[in-house]
């Protein structure tokens, strides 16, 4: 397959949070993904994008960037603001971890449980770039039987 | 998104259609707030997720906002109709450990 690529860019408005989730799913589609699998990329999607406009720019606009990668036959997304940053992603990391009573501190164990590898680069003051990957399980059954042949 | 309510005795039944995300979590909060604000005799929040194909930690959080203010009136939560993803989502969470799943509206009224 030919390796393919798609960059988005938009202000860290809630409503864009959905949009997000949506092209993902789409350019996802490419790949073998079953159900089960584009549900939790949509989540853990959601889960970043929402980070940028929550803790990012903290409530004030900043611009969002989504890049869309097949490479190898695994999806890989970029989130990336330009926002306040994380002092501590150790940390931010931990699932009691909120600064806000009415969330649940969750959304990086999303992150972590529902795709293959996630990485996150930050800088206080800076910004925030989390990269995500994941293989369509199909796709690895694939790979076996082309090998065998 | 479409919230709706119902009040059936101590009971309030919440019928959520649609995405519990970082756009719809507040106006979740808001009419679930209001309803409990009107009715202080509600002990059983019940949600009714038929229609609901999409929720994230926005979403679960705004529920837990719900049950930590009803468990402080005794009250309880419930849900009825959870697609397979929901209740993974409510499952890795932890939710399960505060909420009971039904299977329809009356198995959880009759409970």
């Amino acid at each position: 397959m030919v390796d393919n690529y798609i960059k988005y860019e938009f202000p860290s408005l809630p409503q864009n949070v959905g949009l997000a989730r949506t092209v993902t799913a789409a350019f996802a589609a490419q790949l073998e993904f079953n159900l089960a699998e584009v549900e939790e990329i949509r989540v853990a999607v959601s889960e970043a994008v929402s980070n940028c406009v929550i803790h990012g720019y903290s409530g004030k606009t900043g611009i969002v960037q989504l890049e869309l990668a097949v490479i190898k036959d695994a999806l890989v997304i970029t989130i990336r603001d330009f926002g306040k940053g994380i002092a501590d992603i150790v940390q931010a990391k931990q699932a009691t971890f909120s600064t806000d009573p009415e969330r649940m501190g969750l959304g990086l164990v999303f992150m972590e449980s529902f795709m293959d590898r996630l990485e996150i680069l930050s800088k206080p003051g800076e910004g925030t770039t989390v990269i995500m990957k994941k293989h369509p399980e199909r796709g690895f059954a694939n790979v076996g039987i082309s090998r065998n042949c | 998104m479409l919230i709706e309510t119902e009040r059936i005795g101590p009971n309030l039944i919440v019928r959520v259609d649609g995405e519990l995300d970082l756009v719809t979590s507040p106006l979740f909060r808001e009419k679930v707030e209001n309803k409990l604000n009107q009715y202080e005799i509600i002990k059983h929040l019940i949600l009714d997720l038929k229609k609901v194909n999409f929720i994230d930690s926005s979403g679960l959080g705004a529920i837990l906002g719900r049950f930590k203010r009803l468990s402080q009136q005794g009250g309880r939560l419930s849900a009825v109709n959870v697609s397979p993803q929901v209740r993974r989502i409510f499952e890795l969470s932890g939710l399960l450990k505060i909420m009971e799943i039904y299977n329809d509206r009356q198995q959880a009224l009759n409970s």
